[in-house]
């Protein structure tokens, strides 16, 4: 059934069976080309195609002052946008040397988790339709609505929330919002529950998943996997924990870890990443200190608009920092966060002018699309589907 | 109306039988089109949404807008398909699943042909409908269609070997092959009860004999676009809607007639105020739950893969069914009740 062992056919007579996978397909992820080569219905060779949805955004970086160049990240990963921008923001930050306000850095954290929970409705549920289980995405898009209402009431978008910027974050939590978020963190735990009696223990669930797309330790850590595709593999790592940013050393989580290393665990490790996220908004929504939101630096941040009103020299701070933006002194930085699909990098090459000299993004899923003709090889069509399902790409960062 | 009914009969039996053919048809088609609106509705209500709403008080005129719109769209046939073939597979496909139809007792007496094999007839038209699927995905010329035909005919013939063994015990307690005798036969319910898993198996089957989840393998869209099915647009596409449609409710009606009592009352209870409601209401209301029971199994499990299908087909049910016709068998022989025909 699973033989991994298959062999090339040698008569030259006989082809394999190719099928194109996407990119226009209902189940290829985003703009994914797969040219699958089939013997009947077992996958002999997977050889993905990417760059479908490329825009040169780090190009379009380089072109951009610091602060322009945030709304870029959101739509990198666009199904986690938050957790992006906070790479870059904190590259921007080690450059520049500042930190961000305890509030800021708390309701970074807040978000990034928030943005965790948002990813991982999103590949669960999409995971659940690959293998046929159309009602969890339904019920996954309901709770999602509710988050990107969050979103929405602090950034303004629902999506592109370019909300993290280098210093802090744009604006203060509307009144209320933080209330109706802990509201949420109390009611979010049901719904879970909910989630996993239709997929958790199913049992053609566990059938289409289990021992599917096994990647044991070493090969996880050879073709270089990150976020949950390696804890799944039983490898606990979390750049949370590792090197934590921001004001994830006060956090009180675990990093789940899966032992098998196929399609089930790697869901199981995403489902149990959203509860650890939620008790750590939980821990954010109490201890969240009041204070500034951005650094008050007014060389960096831009200033209040009613000080704008009233003060000449505010309204000299605005008109540079929105035209000309910021210097960053000479340097560079390779910032990384773990982002809900791994670890997220920017490398950052500053040459003390207003824009970047370069900036080069680690995309997480790159090198987890790469494992795809390993993990697939010799499974079967069905099984194929399943595991792209299960490694969360999304093109916007892959093909940057 | 009494008067209506007596010049109804007294039209010539040829043209009566024809009008009846006819209005019977429309009735399926009817059916069919509120099958479709009933299942977005449940299904709407099982992922907390609300289904059509928009065409229509609460969306009933849904179905015909959808029927409106297939209807004026092109007819597209791909440049490298057999054409004779890929127009007459979703006709073949439409007939079967109409054609059926002659042998079910919607009432007491109210079957076009009241036929001493209609078990075995049903069973011939149903297994003819693989010829439709295999038409249609290899005239089509497209791989995905291709390869949902070849899922489509291995699954339909698996399935249809225990539901073939299923059937015979029904006919070991009976005696018949004619449908209408079935219904009427009286079992006690011990022996009822002793059927229960072999209506299980039925019902399974039936959803794999229908291409439903989860069993929709051959239209799995998750791996295959729409399988068999995928190059067809416009009316062609709307004929396997249809077949795919009516054989849902076919099976429903087959599964309500082998084990539920057909037209009779639930449990044989042939007591006053469950008698006052006319036999056709109660062969609707039984076939619309067993209907209802397929699209609550579509909300709520995943598919299966290819192999554990067949696995499922050969490894668990035929096994299964043989072992319980013996049991049936022996019960039958144990307590004298075998039907023997003078």
């Amino acid at each position: 059934m699973t033989d991994s062992n298959v062999q090339p056919a040698t008569d030259p007579r006989i082809r394999p069976y190719t099928i194109n996978f996407g990119p226009q397909h209902p189940a290829a992820h985003g703009v994914l080309r797969l040219v699958l080569e089939m013997d009947g219905e077992i996958v002999e060779r997977a050889d993905p195609h990417i760059g479908l949805l490329h825009r040169g955004t780090e190009k379009l970086i380089e072109h951009k002052t610091y602060m322009q160049a945030v709304p870029y990240f959101d739509r990198l990963d666009y199904v986690s946008p938050m957790c992006e921008e906070h790479a870059f923001a904190l590259a921007v930050e080690k450059l520049l040397g500042i930190t961000a306000p305890p509030r800021a850095q708390y309701i970074r954290v807040l978000f990034a988790e928030l943005t965790r929970v948002l990813n991982h409705l999103l590949n669960l549920t999409t995971f659940g339709l690959d293998v046929g289980a159309i009602t969890p995405a339904l019920w996954g898009f309901e709770e999602r609505e509710k988050l990107m209402e969050f979103h929405e009431r602090a950034s303004g978008a629902r999506l592109h929330a370019n909300y993290f910027r280098p210093g802090g974050v744009a604006f203060d939590l509307p009144a209320g919002l933080a209330d109706d978020i802990w509201e949420y963190t109390e009611s979010f735990p049901k719904f879970v529950s909910e989630l996993e009696t239709l997929l958790t223990e199913n049992r053609i669930f566990k059938q289409r998943t289990v021992d599917i797309g096994i990647v044991d330790r070493d090969t996880a850590l050879a073709y270089g996997f990150t976020g949950p595709m390696l804890r799944a593999s039983g490898v606990a790592w979390d750049l949370r924990k590792a090197q934590p940013y921001d004001v994830y050393d006060q956090m009180e989580f675990e990093i789940p870890v899966g032992l098998t290393g196929d399609c089930w665990a790697r869901y199981l490790v995403r489902m149990e990443e959203m509860k650890q996220s939620v008790k750590i908004m939980r821990q954010c929504l109490s201890r969240l200190p009041d204070g500034p939101v951005k650094v008050d630096d007014r060389k960096v941040s831009p200033p209040p608009r009613a000080e704008m009103k009233r003060s000449m020299e505010a309204l000299i701070h605005h008109f540079k920092l929105y035209t000309e933006g910021y210097h960053v002194p000479a340097g560079e930085t390779y910032t990384v966060v773990e982002t809900p699909k791994g670890e997220f990098g920017v490398f950052l090459v500053s040459d003390g002018t207003n824009k970047p000299y370069r900036c080069h993004i680690r995309a997480t899923g790159i090198p987890h699309l790469a494992a795809t003709d390993m993990m697939t090889r010799g499974h079967m069509l069905a099984d194929a589907v399943a595991i792209v399902g299960s490694l969360d790409v999304v093109f916007g960062e892959i093909d940057r | 109306m009494a008067e209506l009914l007596d010049l109804f009969w007294a039209i010539p039996t040829g043209l009566r039988l024809t009008l009846e053919i006819v209005l019977t048809v429309l009735a399926l088609l009817g059916c069919f089109a509120y099958v479709t609106y009933a299942e977005r509705k449940v299904l709407g209500a099982i992922q907390l949404r609300q289904g059509p709403i928009m065409v229509g008080p609460f969306g009933l005129l849904q179905p015909i807008a959808d029927g409106v719109k297939l209807l004026s769209k092109e007819t597209i046939i791909p440049a490298g398909a057999n054409r004779v073939l890929f127009v007459l597979a979703p006709m073949v496909m439409l007939t079967l699943a109409l054609i059926a139809w002659a042998v079910i007792p919607f009432d007491a007496g109210a079957v076009f042909a009241n036929i001493n094999v209609g078990v075995l007839y049903l069973f011939a038209v149903s297994s003819l409908g693989v010829y439709g699927v295999i038409m249609a995905g290899w005239s089509s010329n497209s791989k995905y269609a291709f390869l949902g035909a070849m899922r489509s005919a291995a699954q339909m013939v698996s399935y249809e070997v225990s539901m073939g063994l299923v059937i015979v015990t029904q006919l070991l307690i009976v005696g018949s092959l004619n449908l209408t005798e079935i219904v009427e036969h009286r079992s006690p319910v011990w022996l009822w009860i002793l059927q229960l898993p072999m209506l299980v198996i039925f019902f399974i089957s039936a959803l794999a004999e229908t291409n439903r989840a989860p069993f929709d393998l051959p239209e799995g869209e998750s791996e295959l676009v729409g399988g068999f099915n995928t190059e067809y647009s416009s009316m062609t596409f709307a004929l396997f809607f249809i077949a795919e449609y009516l054989n849902m409710i076919l099976m429903s009606a087959i599964t309500t007639v082998l084990f539920l009592g057909g037209y009779l009352p639930p449990f044989g209870l042939m007591i006053a105020p469950l008698t006052w409601i006319p036999g056709i209401l109660w062969f609707a209301l039984k076939v619309a739950f067993l209907l209802f029971v397929f699209i609550w199994v579509r909300g709520t499990v995943p598919r299966y893969r290819y192999d554990q299908l067949m696995r499922l087909g050969w490894k668990i049910f035929l096994p299964f069914s043989l072992i319980w016709v013996l049991v049936i068998a022996g019960t039958l022989m144990a307590t004298g009740m075998l039907p023997v025909r003078s």
